[in-house]
């Protein structure tokens, strides 16, 4: 599942860290960036890159929402709903998302292309309303520009 | 007022490191390293009254030197960058616009506390930032400014860059430690204290990016240049992240002390389309809320806690006329159910009781012994939690109960809010 250049940087971050608990984050990282989502095979290759059991991978893993389980389209779309966005219309944003790639909160497009979450507070308050397209952050938003931003993303620009 | 850490934060090459140097970077490393001994450094930051800028305000230089002198186990600086709060973005700005001035400020604090090993937990959402850190680390090695034999005065620092995974209980110190052990974050009682059982069991510091950035000009300056700024007890500058209804929001760095009045209408530019204050959140969503009627609160430690609320991290939320105060409370109901990381009972089944109840006020299906209930629940979990995170979670209904309890019995008994956002996204 993941390419040896993957196990490679994994593998590595092993020794970078005084326990090699420590390397159970960063390696989802790598993971994220190069896989995009995790499932229980990948866990499994993380633990023994690691020499950890899968139980130890899996119990850390399941703590933190960020990383996504396998299911997620290419573009991952966290809309924050948190107050300061909220003020700003965020139920709105989400709304309008939800009409325009017909799918509610937590669903995926038929073609694998986007998935829309709502998030907590993404630490962009002053340029409310705001979401996050896998790593990248889109302030400011209004409908023109969710408009904008969802075509080029269908014609294949990056993120 | 000349400002301190956004001196030059919008200087576009800033987070480079000769911009930073041509702006006069890395002349407190130096002088901290050759002209003070650890100590003295602690003292220099003791005598500046620098007080932690993540929410708390715990003295830094006091932090500092809790740190047990005759330990032989190795030390650790944590850097807290875990910027959760609600509201709160004036780290991410730190970091992705002055990256340096941050590392400048660890450099000396590790060298301060006698560490070599530190890392800057950053919350996973901001990649960018940690692209900038990861950068300016790399900048740092090549100059000699990181790694064996610091500029020749013979300390060693290896500084590596921790991000998280979108827990905001890792902002609390404790489960951050754990977070970086590659735990589940959850916290740890205290005492011991990280300063003596921290980061692998070891003598550990933690401390946010602002209190950090602000490590350099103090060396530079002095401690009492410092203590001058400010109010007598919360000197210095405060970065407040404005957000909500105002013309302009964004982070204003402004002297601790400077009124709310100030810092929404001269700086902010006033409530948004000319419409009403109604009230403010002035720290981030566990703090107290505010009404309009306070605008000439000062904003510092002392005052804001006599007006009965707190400062926090500094992440003042406006809110109009428009705003419904129930629904505000819902929502961060919703946040510190998702929030609560599930070690101590009352803050999980707590949080998880309070949404529901709040939830069912919001959606018109309110009890009108529902606010009675509610009262209950709080206190049964203030104050009997692990971590702070149980009061925070509190403090949101139980203020806005106190101050807005008739837009509550509005909800219950006409099953609708008293007023509507209207529409807001255009």
């Amino acid at each position: 599942m993941l390419s040896d250049s993957t196990q490679k940087r994994i593998a590595e971050l092993k020794r970078k860290f005084p326990e090699k608990r420590s390397a159970i984050l960063p390696a989802m990282h790598v993971v994220l960036e190069e896989v995009g989502f995790y499932n229980r095979d990948i866990l499994k290759q993380v633990a023994e890159l690691l020499d950890l059991s899968e139980m130890e991978v899996a119990e850390v893993v399941s703590f933190y929402t960020y990383f996504p389980k396998q299911g997620v389209g290419k573009y991952h779309i966290q809309v924050c709903t948190n107050v300061s966005c909220m003020l700003l219309g965020a139920e709105q944003l989400v709304g309008y998302l939800e009409d325009k790639l017909k799918i509610k909160v937590g669903e995926t497009t038929s073609d694998g292309l986007f998935t829309l979450s709502a998030v907590e507070c993404l630490g962009s308050c002053g340029t409310a309303p705001v979401m996050q397209i896998n790593q990248t952050y889109y302030e400011n938003l209004t409908k023109d520009r969710v408009n904008q931003i969802i075509e080029e993303l269908k014609k294949g620009k990056e993120t | 007022m000349e400002k301190i850490l956004f001196k030059y934060i919008d200087v576009p090459d800033q987070y480079k490191i000769d911009t930073y140097i041509r702006n006069g970077g890395y002349r407190a490393l130096p002088k901290a390293l050759k002209e003070h001994t650890p100590d003295e450094l602690i003292e220099m930051v003791k005598k500046s009254g620098l007080r932690g800028r993540g929410g708390a305000g715990f003295p830094a230089g006091l932090k500092w030197s809790f740190v047990p002198k005759d330990s032989p186990k190795p030390r650790f600086l944590l850097c807290n960058a875990d910027e959760g709060e609600p509201g709160t973005f004036k780290d991410r700005a730190l970091i992705e616009n002055d990256p340096h001035q941050l590392l400048e400020g660890i450099i000396i604090a590790s060298y301060a506390i006698g560490a070599h090993r530190a890392f800057i937990y950053i919350r996973g959402e901001f990649a960018f930032g940690a692209k900038r850190l990861e950068g300016a680390i790399q900048e740092c090695y090549q100059k000699g400014y990181l790694g064996k034999n610091i500029l020749g005065s013979g300390f060693d620092l290896d500084l590596d860059v921790h991000r998280g995974g979108g827990a905001y209980i890792c902002g609390e110190e404790t489960s951050l430690m754990e977070s970086v052990e590659g735990e589940r974050a959850n916290p740890r009682l205290k005492p011991p204290f990280p300063a003596s059982v921290g980061l692998y069991r070891n003598p550990t510091v933690i401390n946010n990016v602002e209190t950090l950035s602000n490590v350099p000009h103090i060396v530079l300056n002095g401690g009492e240049w410092y203590a001058n700024i400010g109010m007598p007890k919360s000197t210095g500058t405060k970065i407040f992240s404005l957000s909500g209804h105002v013309d302009k929001p964004g982070n204003y760095e402004l002297p601790m002390g400077v009124t709310l009045r100030e810092l929404i209408f001269e700086h902010g530019g006033g409530i948004k389309d000319n419409r009403k204050l109604k009230a403010v959140i002035p720290g981030g969503v566990s703090t107290p809320v505010l009404t309009a009627e306070l605008l000439d609160v000062k904003m510092d430690f002392e005052s804001l806690y006599e007006a009965g609320s707190l400062l926090g991290s500094g992440a003042t939320i406006v809110m109009d006329e428009t705003t419904c105060m129930v629904k505000v409370a819902y929502r961060i109901s919703k946040f510190f159910e998702h929030e609560s990381c599930g070690k101590c009972v009352p803050c999980r089944e707590g949080t998880r009781w309070i949404r529901q109840i709040m939830e069912r006020i919001e959606n018109g299906k309110g009890r009108e012994q529902d606010l009675d209930l509610l009262r209950d629940i709080c206190a049964n979990i203030a104050g009997n939690t692990v971590c702070p995170m149980g009061d925070a979670a509190v403090i949101p209904i139980t203020s806005t109960i106190e101050k807005f309890r008739d837009e509550y019995e509005y909800h219950i008994k006409h099953k609708k809010c008293m007023v509507d956002l209207g529409e807001r996204f255009v």
